[in-house]
């Protein structure tokens, strides 16, 4: 069943540039579908709008956004925070700046449970507890009562994973979540997204630049370019046969060592003239 | 032929002003731990390594941006290791470096042409370089009267590639250098870091987090883990049958565009 | 991208209104200023006990030829804030032109070459700004004796480690970025990578600072008139004139409120132009 149905969003600079070209896509309850695409492609904007946190200067054009079968745009701006916080959490790329760095850890996690469920405080606080044990971190006691200073970048992650599950949101929007950690730690960070999603039946839309991790958490996959989206498919067939020039290109460019021959090659002028050529098509049509 | 650079016994500890008491000397950490190894002539090395293996401060010593606190560093026989920075000087042109962030690396405040020159003019060196070195990294001569901020990140990095090449240097140090960019610009620069290795005969050590980025480019890799030499070994070797521990982990750690592969 | 594109923009527009504004602004007291003795109706210190307390010209009882209205002494209002500016704008460009040379000389050398150079220069500033301002510039002035050049020492005196630690920092900052590394690696010396890499990237700063300098330096001239310790008492300044009309402010409100306004404006305006300037025409920015 889906849950998220984003339909021809299309997302505009306020008497500026296009950001997001009539872009649709859909996740399944349960499901997780990846976001892949270059700087400026426009994958975090999708996350935002979903979330509502567009920048000020940014407006919807036209397009639906149908989270459980109810079209956010057309919420008041109470009743759609309202419903976005009750069903929707954000893992957030940059773990050093995502914390607030005054407040301990356990109120920060805790908060979600008081506000969005209306549980008391030992009730959020046990839980809170067990969610920090869940994310693999050991003694969540002295971690809930740690500031965020204390922690190491990956500990810190783990705790905006179990702050993104705590309330048991419906779908979570993960933004780059591992950019900033070294390969072993985002090896177990990304193994505990992929877990607690699947243990949960969490919905999962995982922005990313990076095919590689793409292949390991997400089952369906979007390629964006230039705020459009050029491929919708299945990860094992994106893999197998790439449907779009611009995504095999993306593909050949990324870095793999087994296979070094074929990998790290630069995307040819041909294919980013055809995507281009695209985009300028669907700009003429829509004035 | 003498290799270009010959380093044993590499120490470089940096003092802890967090700890520092109110009055005498901070206390001192520990970054690189007794490195030795050489680099030869024209080879293509890889520096890799985890956050906090010392992969950036070893660079920065072989370029002399930080002194080091004990060991030699012999570049072209020549110990550069407590040189004096006006001792230093001369040498500088011979060795050059690449830096990760080209946003922080090129001043916001000067032309492209003016970030080429200043280190010809300083070596007296025929300014007419500035122009051939933007030919080299494949960018428009127009662009010598661009500002950094004008250009997309991969010609940015172009720009810093241009003035270390400018210098026609023995040795160039390339510390991060597509860790910012994207996949399609990284492939790019990549291909045209090879391509002047081999035109201009350059040694080249490649600092980098990702073995993937380096498996391509480099003869020889190699691995660091807190401030130690883990691994020393020609890159096919090295990926065929790690040797260390720690070279298996990071291997094991990437995420293969593949969704087959045994990732768990 | 965009984003901060549009932003941008929108900064932009804003920063042309207020450049435009508080240029004008302090463009037209310029000229006034320069121009005074020639365009000032009357002379600021001929005194008429007959036309004392004239309100300004659209008020009944007024004499037109007294557009702003007269002090308790029959001076020209108007005229006495004409030949005020040229105090006010004389003393706001030297001292803080001054203040600025010296505080940011003496923090970008703390800033850039660290260490000893540092230790000195920092402990210096926070053991200066220990003492009291007021009390530092009433003191001064009482050894130096009143005029114009014991109050722009005084500001200068007080002043330039508010340059100097603004300034420090900003060194500091960059100097920890990669192209003074580069210049490093280039075989620039430190000196040269000073005024070609580091001072260039701290000018916007600097001016920023140079003009809240300005304003601040009309806001102490004034109150040094106001207590008296500025240029003989009888001479138009905007502080003397604040302090005499004080007194009157139940008779003849025009001869407070005047200079007052001008005051205000101007010292408004000098931030103004700082962050506008910056806004402008900082590369970085734009």
């Amino acid at each position: 069943m889906t849950f998220l149905a984003v339909e021809g969003l299309t997302v505009r600079i306020r008497r500026g540039p296009w950001l997001l070209r009539g872009v649709s896509l859909a996740v399944a309850a349960g499901e997780a579908r990846g976001l892949v695409g270059e700087s400026g492609a426009g994958k975090s904007m999708i996350g935002k709008a979903i979330l509502g946190i567009l920048p000020r200067a940014a407006e919807v054009v036209s397009g639906r956004i149908l989270l459980d079968g109810t079209d956010l745009l057309r919420l008041s701006d109470r009743d759609r925070r309202a419903r976005i916080g009750r069903l929707c959490a954000l893992i957030p790329q940059d773990p050093l700046t995502a914390l607030n760095p005054a407040r301990r850890i356990g109120p920060q996690i805790t908060d979600r449970l008081t506000d969005i469920l209306g549980w008391d405080r030992a009730r959020a606080q046990a839980r809170a507890a067990e969610l920090l044990a869940e994310v693999q971190i050991a003694d969540p006691p002295r971690v809930l009562k740690s500031y965020p200073h204390e922690l190491s970048g990956g500990m810190r992650q783990r705790v905006l994973i179990a702050a993104a599950f705590a309330a048991e949101p419906k779908l979570i929007v993960a933004d780059e979540p591992t950019t900033a950690l070294d390969v072993t730690v985002q090896r177990e960070v990304l193994r505990l997204i992929a877990g607690m999603q699947a243990r949960h039946g969490t919905a999962l839309l995982f922005v990313t630049h990076d095919l590689g991790v793409v292949s390991k958490v997400c089952r369906r996959l979007s390629v964006l370019y230039a705020g459009k989206v050029v491929e919708d498919t299945d990860v094992r067939a994106f893999f197998r046969t790439p449907g779009h020039p611009y995504s095999a290109a993306l593909l050949a460019a990324t870095p793999k060592y087994t296979d070094p021959d074929s990998s790290l090659r630069p995307v040819p002028s041909a294919v980013i003239d055809a995507v281009r050529a695209e985009v300028a098509a669907w700009d003429a049509a829509h004035g | 032929m003498a290799d270009l650079y010959s380093v044993t016994g590499l120490h470089v500890s940096l003092a802890d002003m967090t700890r520092k008491p109110l009055l005498g000397a901070a206390p001192r950490i520990g970054i690189l731990h007794g490195l030795t190894f050489a680099i030869g002539r024209g080879e293509v090395v890889g520096i890799v390594g985890g956050s906090g293996s010392g992969k950036s401060t070893l660079g920065r010593a072989l370029v002399r941006l930080l002194e080091p606190t004990a060991g030699r560093i012999l570049f072209d026989g020549q110990d550069i290791a407590h040189l004096p920075e006006p001792a230093l000087r001369p040498l500088r042109r011979r060795f050059q470096m690449i830096f990760q962030d080209p946003l922080s690396s090129l001043n916001p405040r000067q032309t492209v042409g003016t970030i080429l020159r200043a280190p010809l003019a300083l070596h007296g060196l025929p300014l007419a370089r500035a122009a051939e070195a933007l030919d080299a990294v494949g960018l428009p001569r127009a662009h010598l009267a661009r500002y950094p901020h004008e250009l997309s990140g991969g010609q940015r990095q172009r720009v810093g590639i241009a003035r270390a090449i400018a210098l026609r240097p023995d040795f160039i140090l390339a510390d991060e250098i597509v860790s910012g960019l994207d996949v399609s610009s990284q492939a790019q620069v990549l291909a045209l870091l090879e391509t002047l290795v081999r035109d201009f005969s350059l040694t080249l050590a490649f600092i980098s987090h990702d073995l993937s980025v380096v498996r391509r480019l480099c003869t020889r890799i190699i691995v660091l883990h807190q401030g130690r030499i883990v691994e020393d070994a020609p890159a096919a070797r090295l990926f065929d049958a790690p040797k260390a521990e720690y070279t298996r982990m990071l291997l094991s750690a990437i995420p293969l565009p593949d969704p087959d592969q045994p990732w768990d | 991208m965009a984003d901060a594109a549009e932003g941008r923009g929108a900064v932009r527009r804003r920063a042309g209104l207020r450049l435009w504004l508080s240029g004008g602004w302090l463009a037209a007291l310029a000229a006034a200023a320069l121009l005074a003795p020639w365009i000032a109706p009357h002379d600021p210190l001929a005194q008429d006990l007959f036309a004392g307390r004239l309100p300004p010209a659209w008020q009944a009882g007024a004499d037109p030829a007294y557009l702003l209205g007269t002090d308790s002494l029959g001076r020209d209002v108007l005229s006495r804030v004409l030949h005020g500016a040229r105090v006010a704008l004389f003393v706001a460009l030297v001292a803080g032109t001054l203040t600025a040379l010296i505080g940011a000389a003496l923090g970008l050398l703390a800033g850039f070459y660290r260490g000893w150079v540092d230790v000195a220069i920092s402990r210096l500033v926070d053991i200066w700004m220990a003492f009291p301002p007021v009390l530092f510039a009433i003191l001064l002035i009482a050894v130096l004796g009143t005029g114009l050049a014991s109050i722009i020492v005084a500001i200068v005196v007080i002043d330039w480690t508010r340059f100097a630690r603004v300034v420090r920092a900003e060194a500091m900052a960059q100097g920890a970025m990669d192209y003074v590394a580069s210049a490093r690696v280039a075989g620039m010396g430190r000196l040269r990578t000073l005024a070609t890499e580091i001072l260039p990237n701290c000018l916007p700063t600097i001016g920023v600072l140079l003009t809240l300098e300005m304003g601040i330096a009309v806001i102490v001239e004034a109150i040094l008139s106001f207590v008296n310790l500025s240029i003989s008492t009888d001479a138009p300044t905007w502080g003397g004139m604040i302090a005499e009309g004080r007194l009157s402010i139940h008779q003849a409100w025009w001869v407070l409120v005047f200079p007052l306004v001008a005051l205000f404006l101007t010292v408004l305006a000098f931030g103004q132009l700082g962050e506008g300037l910056k806004d402008r025409f900082d590369p970085v920015l734009r």
